[in-house]
């Protein structure tokens, strides 16, 4: 019917997994078929749910890889102590069933509407995936926003799209920090973030940069804090907290 | 109707000899997961104070008279509602026989109230006997903070909710008011043995 | 108003679930603290999940806001913390 749109179903769906990518020994990238897409922003998340033969079911939330317009992708980093991951990052195969619901998320996300202010993207582990996103998503459509990238990892070996990250768009600038170990030469920070990093890559107040900070509970509040501490509005620092993954 | 997820299970029981320790429902684990509804009180301990209110002579103790009341250590086996069992957890503290013949009562129930505002209701029956204590110690260390240090309610035979962290003292009570979680709908008594997990059960 | 413990997440992580109980899109609505009137969108409350269920608070005052319980399938959904949800 003309004019109308096609809504997608905010609750459960059954979705298929397509290809899966190893990007790191313990983080896998999956892709999903999901029937009822609506499409989804940058920054935004679903949320994954299993059952098992006894009838338990288990649910998750992880951040969408993919920018609007790609086929959706999940990253997804294995804790040893967990129940959902190590499933999602060594036993599933393409073909397997698994249900979704999404996209999920109206506040950590961005759109070129937001303005021409510089981003500032702060992660923390696997923090990066609604990043890399946004990354995407601001590279598909053009857009000349400047933008940073400050990365902490635990080392290089753990790093998250590396390849990609290593030849980003125009006007992007990716700066990692290496928390426990780091490359023979490596000339980059090499030490949790702290306010004087923060500093050093922060968009200074003045050009009214908005800054999005995902990854552990801890790392959030630290550099939430830190960034506030400039003088960055709250209301200009977005956050999503993952609670205690993927702790340095 | 959910697809099943191809090989997926709960995280597994371990093996062991534990006949007739596991209650139903229940698989063991060796971690000690930490369950908060809220912040991590910090009440330093000059301000804190364990206190049986109601019935006819309540009482208080401040930290110092509390750690000089006769304590004993306890190894006891722990289940939670969420389906995880700790066998042969080590604990110490003061028996609740010790502080209820402290005081005068005739009450058949308590509400337990902690530092954060939770709560959680218990037949006096249930902290008879030498079945309760208020633990301090936690494997042979001062109880931490993040498992209700500086002291908790321990209440083996119940579900462990009911072993509320963070306890500043009792409420003597005629009736049974359910307390936090029993609002929302955890059962009133909550015996792991009958699987009184919920409202009903 | 201390920085949140390791393990607490924020409102972004009952997006899911706040879809299904509300039909709509939450992590943007801005809710007020009934006990200490802090006004914030639901994304940056402070989220507790002990597994018995969800417990939302202020991050001003650590005032309870909404509590989650699922029971047999079905959600109890308490609002009473929030003196306004809009």
């Amino acid at each position: 019917m003309a004019g109308t749109a096609v809504r997608g179903r905010l609750t459960w769906q059954t979705a298929t997994v397509g290809a899966v990518v190893d990007e790191t020994p313990a983080v896998r990238t999956l892709s999903l078929e999901v029937p009822d897409w609506a499409g989804h922003r940058a920054g935004q998340h679903l949320d994954i749910r299993l059952t098992a033969d006894d009838g338990y079911r288990a649910e998750r939330s992880y951040s969408i890889a993919s920018a609007p317009g790609e086929p959706v992708a999940i990253t997804v980093e294995r804790l040893d102590d967990g129940e959902v991951s190590p499933y999602l990052t060594q036993d599933v195969r393409p073909g397997d069933e698994i249900e979704v619901r999404g996209p999920i998320g109206g506040y950590f996300v961005w759109d070129p509407a937001d303005g021409a202010a510089p981003l500032l993207l702060l992660a923390g582990g696997s923090g990066v995936v609604p990043l890399r996103a946004i990354l995407r998503h601001r590279a598909r459509v053009g857009s000349s926003v400047p933008v940073r990238l400050l990365y902490s990892a635990r080392s290089w070996g753990e790093v998250i799209y590396r390849s990609e990250l290593g030849s980003p768009a125009d006007g992007v600038e990716v700066i990692y920090t290496l928390t426990r170990q780091q490359p023979p030469g490596w000339t980059g920070y090499a030490r949790r973030t702290d306010p004087a990093m923060i500093a050093e890559v922060a968009w200074p107040v003045a050009q009214a940069p908005l800054a999005y900070v995902c990854g552990p509970t801890n790392f959030v509040e630290a550099v939430a804090s830190d960034l506030v501490g400039l003088g960055y509005p709250p209301q200009r620092v977005k956050t999503e907290r993952f609670g205690a993954t993927g702790t340095p | 109707m959910s697809p099943i997820s191809r090989g997926f299970h709960r995280r597994r029981q371990e093996a062991g000899d534990t006949a007739g320790r596991v209650p139903p429902g229940q698989y063991l684990t060796s971690d000690f997961p930490v369950l908060s509804a809220g912040p991590t009180p910090h009440t330093p301990l000059p301000n804190w104070t364990f206190s049986v209110e109601g019935g006819s002579s309540p009482a208080s103790w401040t930290w110092q008279e509390f750690q000089a009341l006769p304590h004993e250590t306890v190894t006891v086996d722990i289940h939670c509602v969420t389906r995880w069992s700790k066998l042969d957890t080590s604990w110490t503290g003061v028996s609740l026989d010790v502080l209820l013949d402290a005081v005068s009562y005739d009450a058949p129930y308590v509400l337990a109230f902690c530092d954060g505002g939770y709560t959680t209701n218990l037949p006096v029956a249930d902290l008879r006997g030498g079945k309760a204590w208020v633990a301090y110690g936690y494997d042979g260390n001062p109880l931490p903070a993040e498992h209700g240090g500086p002291a908790r309610l321990l209440v083996p035979h119940l579900y462990f909710w009911k072993s509320a962290k963070w306890v500043r003292g009792l409420r003597l009570r005629e009736t049974d008011e359910p307390g936090f979680w029993e609002m929302y709908g955890y059962h009133m008594y909550g015996d792991p043995w009958r699987e009184q997990r919920y409202a009903g059960d | 108003m201390e920085a949140l413990e390791e393990g607490v997440v924020d409102g972004n992580a009952i997006g899911g679930l706040l879809i299904e109980l509300f039909g709509t899109e939450m992590t943007t609505a801005v809710g007020t603290c009934a006990a200490c009137g802090a006004v914030r969108q639901v994304a940056e409350m402070a989220v507790y999940r002990p597994m018995l269920g969800t417990v939302v608070r202020c991050r001003s005052c650590d005032a309870v806001l909404m509590v989650f319980v699922e029971v047999r399938g079905v959600t109890c959904v308490d609002l009473s913390g929030l003196a306004q949800l809009a």
